[in-house]
Protein backbone atom coordinates (compact mmCIF):
# COMPACT_ATOMS: atom_id res chain seq x y z
CA UNK A 1 0.00 0.00 0.00
CA UNK A 2 1.24 3.46 -0.90
CA UNK A 3 2.45 5.56 2.05
CA UNK A 4 0.18 8.38 3.20
CA UNK A 5 1.67 11.69 4.30
CA UNK A 6 -1.51 12.86 5.93
CA UNK A 7 -4.51 11.37 7.69
CA UNK A 8 -7.32 12.60 9.90
CA UNK A 9 -6.63 9.99 12.60
CA UNK A 10 -3.47 7.92 13.13
CA UNK A 11 -3.81 4.87 15.39
CA UNK A 12 -0.66 3.34 16.85
CA UNK A 13 -1.16 -0.39 17.40
CA UNK A 14 -2.76 -3.12 15.27
CA UNK A 15 -4.24 -5.31 17.99
CA UNK A 16 -7.90 -5.57 18.93
CA UNK A 17 -8.04 -2.04 20.39
CA UNK A 18 -6.45 -0.35 17.37
CA UNK A 19 -8.43 -2.26 14.75
CA UNK A 20 -11.77 -1.96 16.60
CA UNK A 21 -11.22 1.77 17.07
CA UNK A 22 -10.30 2.20 13.39
CA UNK A 23 -13.35 0.27 12.21
CA UNK A 24 -15.74 2.20 14.46
CA UNK A 25 -14.30 5.57 13.44
CA UNK A 26 -14.89 4.68 9.80
CA UNK A 27 -18.35 3.32 10.57
CA UNK A 28 -19.31 6.60 12.27
CA UNK A 29 -18.05 8.62 9.31
CA UNK A 30 -14.48 9.50 10.18
CA UNK A 31 -12.82 7.15 7.73
CA UNK A 32 -9.54 8.89 6.90
CA UNK A 33 -7.71 6.64 9.35
CA UNK A 34 -4.26 5.07 9.28
CA UNK A 35 -3.37 2.11 11.55
CA UNK A 36 0.34 1.65 12.28
CA UNK A 37 1.52 -1.74 13.56
CA UNK A 38 5.14 -2.42 14.42
CA UNK A 39 4.84 -6.14 13.67
CA UNK A 40 1.85 -7.79 12.03
CA UNK A 41 -1.79 -7.79 13.03
CA UNK A 42 -2.30 -9.75 16.27
CA UNK A 43 1.42 -10.27 16.80
CA UNK A 44 1.34 -8.70 20.27
CA UNK A 45 -0.89 -9.14 23.30
CA UNK A 46 -4.17 -9.77 21.42
CA UNK A 47 -2.85 -12.81 19.55
CA UNK A 48 -1.38 -14.29 22.73
CA UNK A 49 -4.37 -13.88 25.02
CA UNK A 50 -6.65 -16.48 26.60
CA UNK A 51 -9.61 -15.40 24.44
CA UNK A 52 -12.15 -15.04 27.26
CA UNK A 53 -15.14 -12.69 27.21
CA UNK A 54 -17.04 -11.94 30.41
CA UNK A 55 -19.27 -9.56 32.29
CA UNK A 56 -18.56 -11.10 35.73
CA UNK A 57 -16.56 -8.17 37.05
CA UNK A 58 -16.02 -6.54 40.39
CA UNK A 59 -16.35 -2.87 39.41
CA UNK A 60 -19.37 -1.11 37.97
CA UNK A 61 -17.28 0.24 35.08
CA UNK A 62 -16.05 -3.18 33.98
CA UNK A 63 -19.51 -4.77 34.42
CA UNK A 64 -21.02 -2.10 32.17
CA UNK A 65 -18.25 -2.40 29.60
CA UNK A 66 -18.35 -6.22 29.72
CA UNK A 67 -22.12 -6.43 29.30
CA UNK A 68 -22.20 -3.90 26.45
CA UNK A 69 -19.40 -5.87 24.82
CA UNK A 70 -21.39 -9.12 24.98
CA UNK A 71 -24.18 -7.33 23.09
CA UNK A 72 -21.65 -6.38 20.40
CA UNK A 73 -20.01 -9.83 20.21
CA UNK A 74 -23.41 -11.51 19.79
CA UNK A 75 -23.96 -9.77 16.46
CA UNK A 76 -20.38 -9.09 15.41
CA UNK A 77 -20.06 -11.82 12.74
CA UNK A 78 -22.93 -10.22 10.83
CA UNK A 79 -21.66 -6.69 11.36
CA UNK A 80 -18.09 -7.39 10.21
CA UNK A 81 -18.87 -10.00 7.57
CA UNK A 82 -16.33 -12.53 8.86
CA UNK A 83 -16.55 -15.07 11.70
CA UNK A 84 -15.22 -14.20 15.16
CA UNK A 85 -15.38 -17.73 16.60
CA UNK A 86 -17.78 -16.74 19.39
CA UNK A 87 -18.54 -19.52 21.87
CA UNK A 88 -20.89 -18.63 24.73
CA UNK A 89 -20.30 -21.48 27.16
CA UNK A 90 -20.32 -19.13 30.14
CA UNK A 91 -17.68 -18.38 32.76
CA UNK A 92 -17.65 -20.72 35.72
CA UNK A 93 -15.78 -19.02 38.57
CA UNK A 94 -14.43 -21.27 41.31
CA UNK A 95 -13.92 -20.19 44.95
CA UNK A 96 -11.68 -22.15 47.32
CA UNK A 97 -12.47 -20.42 50.60
CA UNK A 98 -15.54 -18.95 52.29
CA UNK A 99 -14.01 -15.51 51.95
CA UNK A 100 -13.42 -15.90 48.25
CA UNK A 101 -16.95 -17.24 47.75
CA UNK A 102 -18.34 -14.22 49.67
CA UNK A 103 -16.36 -11.93 47.33
CA UNK A 104 -17.75 -13.71 44.27
CA UNK A 105 -21.28 -13.30 45.65
CA UNK A 106 -20.62 -9.65 46.39
CA UNK A 107 -19.54 -9.25 42.76
CA UNK A 108 -22.65 -11.14 41.69
CA UNK A 109 -24.93 -8.72 43.58
CA UNK A 110 -23.31 -5.80 41.73
CA UNK A 111 -23.52 -7.67 38.41
CA UNK A 112 -27.19 -8.58 38.94
CA UNK A 113 -28.03 -4.94 39.73
CA UNK A 114 -26.45 -3.93 36.41
CA UNK A 115 -28.26 -6.57 34.33
CA UNK A 116 -25.61 -9.30 34.30
CA UNK A 117 -27.49 -12.47 35.20
CA UNK A 118 -24.78 -14.27 37.15
CA UNK A 119 -25.97 -17.01 39.52
CA UNK A 120 -24.54 -19.30 42.18
CA UNK A 121 -24.34 -22.96 41.11
CA UNK A 122 -23.76 -26.12 43.15
CA UNK A 123 -20.99 -28.63 42.51
CA UNK A 124 -23.39 -30.97 40.71
CA UNK A 125 -24.68 -28.09 38.56
CA UNK A 126 -21.10 -27.08 37.88
CA UNK A 127 -20.40 -30.61 36.67
CA UNK A 128 -23.37 -30.43 34.33
CA UNK A 129 -21.95 -27.20 32.90
CA UNK A 130 -18.43 -28.64 32.74
CA UNK A 131 -18.63 -32.46 32.45
CA UNK A 132 -14.93 -33.22 33.06
CA UNK A 133 -14.77 -31.09 36.22
CA UNK A 134 -13.61 -32.53 39.53
CA UNK A 135 -13.31 -29.47 41.83
CA UNK A 136 -14.31 -31.50 44.89
CA UNK A 137 -12.18 -29.11 47.00
CA UNK A 138 -14.08 -26.01 45.82
CA UNK A 139 -16.27 -24.05 48.26
CA UNK A 140 -18.60 -22.51 45.66
CA UNK A 141 -19.16 -21.39 42.08
CA UNK A 142 -20.74 -18.51 40.19
CA UNK A 143 -21.78 -18.79 36.57
CA UNK A 144 -22.86 -16.35 33.87
CA UNK A 145 -24.13 -18.12 30.77
CA UNK A 146 -23.58 -15.28 28.28
CA UNK A 147 -19.84 -15.13 29.03
CA UNK A 148 -17.51 -17.29 26.98
CA UNK A 149 -14.74 -16.87 24.49
CA UNK A 150 -14.07 -15.87 20.88
CA UNK A 151 -11.10 -16.21 18.55
CA UNK A 152 -8.79 -13.19 19.03
CA UNK A 153 -7.13 -13.72 15.66
CA UNK A 154 -10.38 -14.03 13.71
CA UNK A 155 -11.98 -11.12 15.56
CA UNK A 156 -9.04 -8.78 14.94
CA UNK A 157 -8.68 -9.77 11.30
CA UNK A 158 -12.44 -9.31 10.89
CA UNK A 159 -12.21 -5.77 12.30
CA UNK A 160 -9.25 -4.96 10.10
CA UNK A 161 -10.85 -6.28 6.91
CA UNK A 162 -14.10 -4.42 7.65
CA UNK A 163 -12.11 -1.24 8.39
CA UNK A 164 -10.19 -1.59 5.12
CA UNK A 165 -13.45 -1.93 3.21
CA UNK A 166 -14.52 1.41 4.75
CA UNK A 167 -11.32 3.09 3.55
CA UNK A 168 -8.98 2.66 6.54
CA UNK A 169 -5.28 2.25 5.64
CA UNK A 170 -3.12 -0.27 7.47
CA UNK A 171 0.68 -0.34 7.52
CA UNK A 172 2.36 -3.29 9.18
CA UNK A 173 6.07 -3.51 10.07
CA UNK A 174 5.80 0.23 10.69
CA UNK A 175 6.93 1.26 14.15
CA UNK A 176 6.01 4.70 15.46
CA UNK A 177 9.25 6.44 16.42
CA UNK A 178 7.93 9.88 17.33
CA UNK A 179 4.78 11.82 18.14
CA UNK A 180 4.97 15.40 16.88
CA UNK A 181 3.53 17.96 19.28
CA UNK A 182 3.08 21.64 18.32
CA UNK A 183 1.53 24.26 20.58
CA UNK A 184 0.35 21.59 23.02
CA UNK A 185 -1.35 19.57 20.28
CA UNK A 186 -0.45 16.28 18.63
CA UNK A 187 -0.06 16.96 14.91
CA UNK A 188 1.68 13.92 13.50
CA UNK A 189 3.61 10.68 13.90
CA UNK A 190 7.13 9.75 12.79
CA UNK A 191 7.72 6.22 11.61
CA UNK A 192 10.52 4.24 10.06
CA UNK A 193 8.71 4.71 6.73
CA UNK A 194 8.29 8.48 7.02
CA UNK A 195 6.28 11.19 8.72
CA UNK A 196 2.52 11.37 8.68
CA UNK A 197 0.49 14.48 9.59
CA UNK A 198 -2.57 13.82 11.73
CA UNK A 199 -5.39 15.74 13.40
CA UNK A 200 -5.75 13.07 16.07
CA UNK A 201 -3.25 10.46 17.33
CA UNK A 202 -4.49 7.45 19.34
CA UNK A 203 -2.12 5.33 21.39
CA UNK A 204 -3.38 1.71 21.31
CA UNK A 205 0.03 0.13 21.84
CA UNK A 206 -0.84 -2.15 24.78
CA UNK A 207 2.20 -2.87 26.95
CA UNK A 208 4.27 -0.56 24.74
CA UNK A 209 1.85 2.34 25.26
CA UNK A 210 4.06 3.70 28.03
CA UNK A 211 6.80 4.35 25.44
CA UNK A 212 4.44 5.80 22.82
CA UNK A 213 3.00 8.13 25.50
CA UNK A 214 6.52 9.35 26.30
CA UNK A 215 7.13 10.12 22.61
CA UNK A 216 4.41 12.74 22.98
CA UNK A 217 5.68 13.94 26.36
CA UNK A 218 3.06 12.11 28.45
CA UNK A 219 3.72 9.78 31.36
CA UNK A 220 1.25 6.99 31.99
CA UNK A 221 1.59 4.30 34.65
CA UNK A 222 1.63 1.25 32.39
CA UNK A 223 3.82 -1.83 32.17
CA UNK A 224 3.98 -5.24 30.56
CA UNK A 225 3.52 -8.32 32.73
CA UNK A 226 4.40 -11.71 31.28
CA UNK A 227 1.78 -14.46 31.37
CA UNK A 228 1.89 -17.91 29.81
CA UNK A 229 -0.63 -20.21 28.15
CA UNK A 230 -0.78 -23.57 26.43
CA UNK A 231 -3.00 -25.35 23.93
CA UNK A 232 -3.71 -29.06 23.47
CA UNK A 233 -4.49 -31.15 20.45
CA UNK A 234 -8.18 -31.00 19.50
CA UNK A 235 -10.38 -33.53 21.27
CA UNK A 236 -14.13 -34.19 21.35
CA UNK A 237 -16.10 -31.11 22.42
CA UNK A 238 -17.79 -31.13 25.82
CA UNK A 239 -14.70 -31.57 28.01
CA UNK A 240 -14.73 -27.97 29.29
CA UNK A 241 -17.43 -25.94 27.53
CA UNK A 242 -17.28 -22.92 29.89
CA UNK A 243 -14.29 -20.76 30.74
CA UNK A 244 -13.31 -22.37 34.04
CA UNK A 245 -11.51 -19.83 36.14
CA UNK A 246 -10.34 -19.15 39.66
CA UNK A 247 -8.64 -16.06 41.05
CA UNK A 248 -7.10 -17.78 44.10
CA UNK A 249 -6.53 -21.01 42.15
CA UNK A 250 -4.77 -18.85 39.55
CA UNK A 251 -5.94 -20.60 36.38
CA UNK A 252 -8.27 -20.33 33.43
CA UNK A 253 -9.21 -23.28 31.24
CA UNK A 254 -11.45 -23.38 28.18
CA UNK A 255 -12.10 -25.57 25.16
CA UNK A 256 -12.35 -23.93 21.76
CA UNK A 257 -15.21 -25.02 19.49
CA UNK A 258 -12.80 -26.98 17.28
CA UNK A 259 -11.71 -29.05 20.29
CA UNK A 260 -8.37 -27.71 21.56
CA UNK A 261 -8.12 -26.82 25.25
CA UNK A 262 -6.46 -23.48 26.03
CA UNK A 263 -5.37 -22.63 29.54
CA UNK A 264 -3.07 -20.31 31.42
CA UNK A 265 -1.86 -19.04 34.77
CA UNK A 266 -0.15 -15.91 36.04
CA UNK A 267 3.49 -16.81 36.61
CA UNK A 268 4.97 -16.45 40.07
CA UNK A 269 6.42 -13.03 40.71
CA UNK A 270 4.50 -11.46 37.80
CA UNK A 271 7.66 -10.80 35.75
CA UNK A 272 7.73 -7.33 34.26
CA UNK A 273 9.85 -7.78 31.19
CA UNK A 274 9.38 -7.98 27.47
CA UNK A 275 10.77 -11.49 27.12
CA UNK A 276 7.87 -13.31 25.56
CA UNK A 277 9.36 -16.75 26.19
CA UNK A 278 7.51 -19.66 27.70
CA UNK A 279 9.06 -21.71 30.47
CA UNK A 280 9.19 -25.37 31.52
CA UNK A 281 8.07 -24.35 34.98
CA UNK A 282 4.81 -23.18 33.43
CA UNK A 283 4.08 -26.24 31.32
CA UNK A 284 4.65 -28.69 34.18
CA UNK A 285 2.71 -26.56 36.68
CA UNK A 286 -0.18 -25.96 34.25
CA UNK A 287 -0.39 -29.66 33.38
CA UNK A 288 -0.67 -30.45 37.09
CA UNK A 289 -3.52 -27.95 37.45
CA UNK A 290 -5.29 -29.39 34.39
CA UNK A 291 -5.04 -32.95 35.69
CA UNK A 292 -6.36 -31.89 39.07
CA UNK A 293 -9.30 -29.85 37.70
CA UNK A 294 -10.20 -32.16 34.80
CA UNK A 295 -8.74 -35.61 35.66
CA UNK A 296 -9.85 -37.23 32.40
CA UNK A 297 -7.60 -34.97 30.29
CA UNK A 298 -4.34 -36.63 31.39
CA UNK A 299 -3.85 -38.44 28.08
CA UNK A 300 -4.54 -35.39 25.92
CA UNK A 301 -1.38 -33.95 24.40
CA UNK A 302 -0.06 -30.41 24.73
CA UNK A 303 0.97 -29.16 21.29
CA UNK A 304 2.22 -25.65 22.04
CA UNK A 305 2.87 -23.13 24.76
CA UNK A 306 3.71 -19.47 24.60
CA UNK A 307 3.94 -16.24 26.55
CA UNK A 308 2.39 -12.81 26.13
CA UNK A 309 2.08 -9.53 27.97
CA UNK A 310 -0.75 -8.06 30.00
CA UNK A 311 -0.69 -4.28 29.55
CA UNK A 312 -1.06 -3.35 33.19
CA UNK A 313 -2.12 -0.21 35.09
CA UNK A 314 -1.93 0.28 38.87
CA UNK A 315 -5.67 -0.37 39.37
CA UNK A 316 -6.18 -3.02 36.66
CA UNK A 317 -8.59 -0.73 34.77
CA UNK A 318 -7.91 0.78 31.35
CA UNK A 319 -6.83 4.28 30.38
CA UNK A 320 -9.21 5.83 27.84
CA UNK A 321 -9.37 9.46 26.72
CA UNK A 322 -7.48 12.57 25.78
CA UNK A 323 -4.26 13.62 27.53
CA UNK A 324 -2.67 16.93 28.52
CA UNK A 325 -1.44 17.00 24.92
CA UNK A 326 -4.55 17.91 22.97
CA UNK A 327 -5.67 15.46 20.28
CA UNK A 328 -3.34 12.81 21.73
CA UNK A 329 -5.69 10.06 22.89
CA UNK A 330 -5.06 6.82 24.73
CA UNK A 331 -6.95 3.54 24.73
CA UNK A 332 -4.70 1.15 26.55
CA UNK A 333 -3.80 -0.45 29.88
CA UNK A 334 -6.55 -3.07 29.68
CA UNK A 335 -4.62 -5.18 32.20
CA UNK A 336 -5.26 -8.57 30.62
CA UNK A 337 -8.79 -7.99 29.36
CA UNK A 338 -8.19 -5.92 26.23
CA UNK A 339 -9.50 -8.55 23.86
CA UNK A 340 -12.81 -8.94 25.67
CA UNK A 341 -13.33 -5.19 26.03
CA UNK A 342 -11.92 -4.22 22.61
CA UNK A 343 -15.21 -4.08 20.71
CA UNK A 344 -16.87 -1.70 23.21
CA UNK A 345 -13.65 0.28 23.75
CA UNK A 346 -13.36 0.90 20.02
CA UNK A 347 -16.99 1.91 19.82
CA UNK A 348 -17.10 4.41 22.69
CA UNK A 349 -13.89 6.22 21.76
CA UNK A 350 -15.04 6.43 18.13
CA UNK A 351 -18.41 7.80 19.27
CA UNK A 352 -16.62 10.47 21.29
CA UNK A 353 -14.38 11.39 18.34
CA UNK A 354 -17.30 11.65 15.94
CA UNK A 355 -19.33 13.97 18.11
CA UNK A 356 -21.89 11.55 19.51
CA UNK A 357 -22.50 10.54 23.08
CA UNK A 358 -20.61 7.35 23.99
CA UNK A 359 -22.78 4.38 25.02
CA UNK A 360 -20.78 4.32 28.25
CA UNK A 361 -19.27 7.39 29.88
CA UNK A 362 -15.54 6.70 30.09
CA UNK A 363 -14.45 9.99 31.68
CA UNK A 364 -13.53 8.16 34.92
CA UNK A 365 -10.96 6.16 32.96
CA UNK A 366 -8.94 9.34 32.35
CA UNK A 367 -5.22 8.76 33.06
CA UNK A 368 -5.15 11.66 35.51
CA UNK A 369 -7.11 9.49 37.98
CA UNK A 370 -3.83 8.02 39.18
CA UNK A 371 -2.47 11.44 40.16
CA UNK A 372 -5.80 12.31 41.79
CA UNK A 373 -5.85 9.02 43.68
CA UNK A 374 -9.23 8.07 42.18
CA UNK A 375 -8.36 4.51 41.33
CA UNK A 376 -10.95 2.06 39.99
CA UNK A 377 -9.55 -1.08 41.56
CA UNK A 378 -10.69 -4.23 39.79
CA UNK A 379 -10.61 -7.22 42.19
CA UNK A 380 -11.62 -9.83 39.63
CA UNK A 381 -8.36 -10.38 37.77
CA UNK A 382 -5.78 -13.13 37.86
CA UNK B 1 -6.65 -26.56 -13.43
CA UNK B 2 -6.51 -23.64 -11.01
CA UNK B 3 -9.89 -24.40 -9.39
CA UNK B 4 -8.96 -27.98 -8.57
CA UNK B 5 -5.62 -26.79 -7.21
CA UNK B 6 -7.41 -24.55 -4.75
CA UNK B 7 -9.09 -27.59 -3.20
CA UNK B 8 -5.76 -29.17 -2.23
CA UNK B 9 -5.45 -29.54 1.56
CA UNK B 10 -2.16 -27.90 2.55
CA UNK B 11 -2.45 -28.05 6.35
CA UNK B 12 -3.70 -31.55 7.10
CA UNK B 13 -4.05 -31.03 10.84
CA UNK B 14 -6.47 -28.11 10.49
CA UNK B 15 -7.73 -28.99 6.97
CA UNK B 16 -6.78 -25.71 5.33
CA UNK B 17 -6.85 -25.56 1.54
CA UNK B 18 -4.50 -23.88 -0.91
CA UNK B 19 -7.40 -21.69 -2.02
CA UNK B 20 -7.93 -20.35 1.50
CA UNK B 21 -4.22 -19.63 1.88
CA UNK B 22 -4.11 -17.86 -1.49
CA UNK B 23 -7.13 -15.76 -0.50
CA UNK B 24 -5.37 -14.40 2.60
CA UNK B 25 -2.07 -13.84 0.78
CA UNK B 26 -4.09 -11.67 -1.60
CA UNK B 27 -5.50 -9.74 1.39
CA UNK B 28 -1.96 -8.79 2.42
CA UNK B 29 -0.63 -11.66 4.53
CA UNK B 30 2.98 -12.20 3.47
CA UNK B 31 4.38 -14.21 6.38
CA UNK B 32 3.76 -17.70 7.71
CA UNK B 33 2.86 -16.14 11.08
CA UNK B 34 -0.05 -14.18 9.63
CA UNK B 35 -1.43 -17.16 7.66
CA UNK B 36 -1.14 -19.23 10.82
CA UNK B 37 -3.07 -16.71 12.90
CA UNK B 38 -5.92 -16.16 10.49
CA UNK B 39 -6.36 -19.73 9.22
CA UNK B 40 -4.83 -21.90 11.98
CA UNK B 41 -2.58 -23.49 9.32
CA UNK B 42 0.38 -24.91 11.24
CA UNK B 43 -1.36 -24.81 14.63
CA UNK B 44 -2.28 -28.49 14.81
CA UNK B 45 -0.44 -31.47 16.29
CA UNK B 46 2.32 -31.43 13.63
CA UNK B 47 3.06 -27.73 14.32
CA UNK B 48 3.54 -26.80 10.68
CA UNK B 49 5.97 -29.55 9.71
CA UNK B 50 3.71 -30.53 6.83
CA UNK B 51 2.55 -27.14 5.60
CA UNK B 52 5.09 -24.45 6.42
CA UNK B 53 7.33 -25.02 3.38
CA UNK B 54 4.33 -25.13 1.06
CA UNK B 55 2.93 -21.88 2.51
CA UNK B 56 6.31 -20.15 2.19
CA UNK B 57 6.61 -21.28 -1.42
CA UNK B 58 3.11 -20.03 -2.18
CA UNK B 59 3.83 -16.60 -0.62
CA UNK B 60 7.07 -16.43 -2.60
CA UNK B 61 5.41 -17.28 -5.92
CA UNK B 62 2.34 -15.15 -5.49
CA UNK B 63 4.07 -11.99 -4.29
CA UNK B 64 7.36 -12.40 -6.19
CA UNK B 65 9.42 -12.44 -3.00
CA UNK B 66 12.56 -14.63 -3.04
CA UNK B 67 11.87 -17.71 -0.93
CA UNK B 68 14.76 -17.00 1.44
CA UNK B 69 13.17 -13.67 2.30
CA UNK B 70 9.78 -15.10 3.28
CA UNK B 71 9.45 -15.00 7.07
CA UNK B 72 9.00 -18.48 8.56
CA UNK B 73 6.77 -19.23 11.55
CA UNK B 74 7.88 -19.30 15.19
CA UNK B 75 8.77 -22.75 16.51
CA UNK B 76 7.19 -23.17 19.93
CA UNK B 77 7.79 -25.77 22.63
CA UNK B 78 7.21 -28.60 23.37
CA UNK B 79 7.87 -29.18 19.60
CA UNK B 80 6.43 -32.70 19.81
CA UNK B 81 3.01 -33.16 21.48
CA UNK B 82 3.34 -34.55 25.03
CA UNK B 83 0.59 -35.96 27.26
CA UNK B 84 -0.63 -33.75 30.11
CA UNK B 85 -0.15 -36.58 32.63
CA UNK B 86 3.51 -37.01 31.67
CA UNK B 87 4.16 -33.29 31.90
CA UNK B 88 2.44 -33.10 35.28
CA UNK B 89 4.57 -35.97 36.60
CA UNK B 90 7.66 -34.24 35.27
CA UNK B 91 6.95 -31.26 37.48
CA UNK B 92 6.70 -33.26 40.69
Amino acid sequence: MEWKNKADVVIIGGGIIGTATAYNLAKFGRGDVVVLEKGAVCSGSTGRCGAGIRAQWGTEMNCRLGLACLDIFEQLDDELGLPTGLNQGGYLLVAYSDKEFENLKKGMALQNALGVRTKVVSLSEAREICPALDASDAVGFTYHARDGHADPFLTTFAYLEAAKRLGVSYFKNTEATGVTVKGGKAVGVDTAKGHIDADVVINCAGPYAQYIAKLGGIDIPNWGERHEALITEPVEPGVCPPMLMSFSGNYYIQQRPHGSIICGVSPAGHPQDFKMRSTWQFITHMSGVLRKMLPSVKDIRVVRHWAGLYDMTPDGSPIIGETDVKNFYHSTGYSGHGFMLGPIAGRILAQHLTGSKPDIDFSKLDYRRFARGELIIEPNIT
Amino acid sequence: MPDKENDIIVCRCEEITLGEIRGWIDRGCDTVGEIKRVLRAGMGPCQGRGCQDIIMREISRRLNIPLDQVEAGTVRPPVKPIKIGLLADGGE
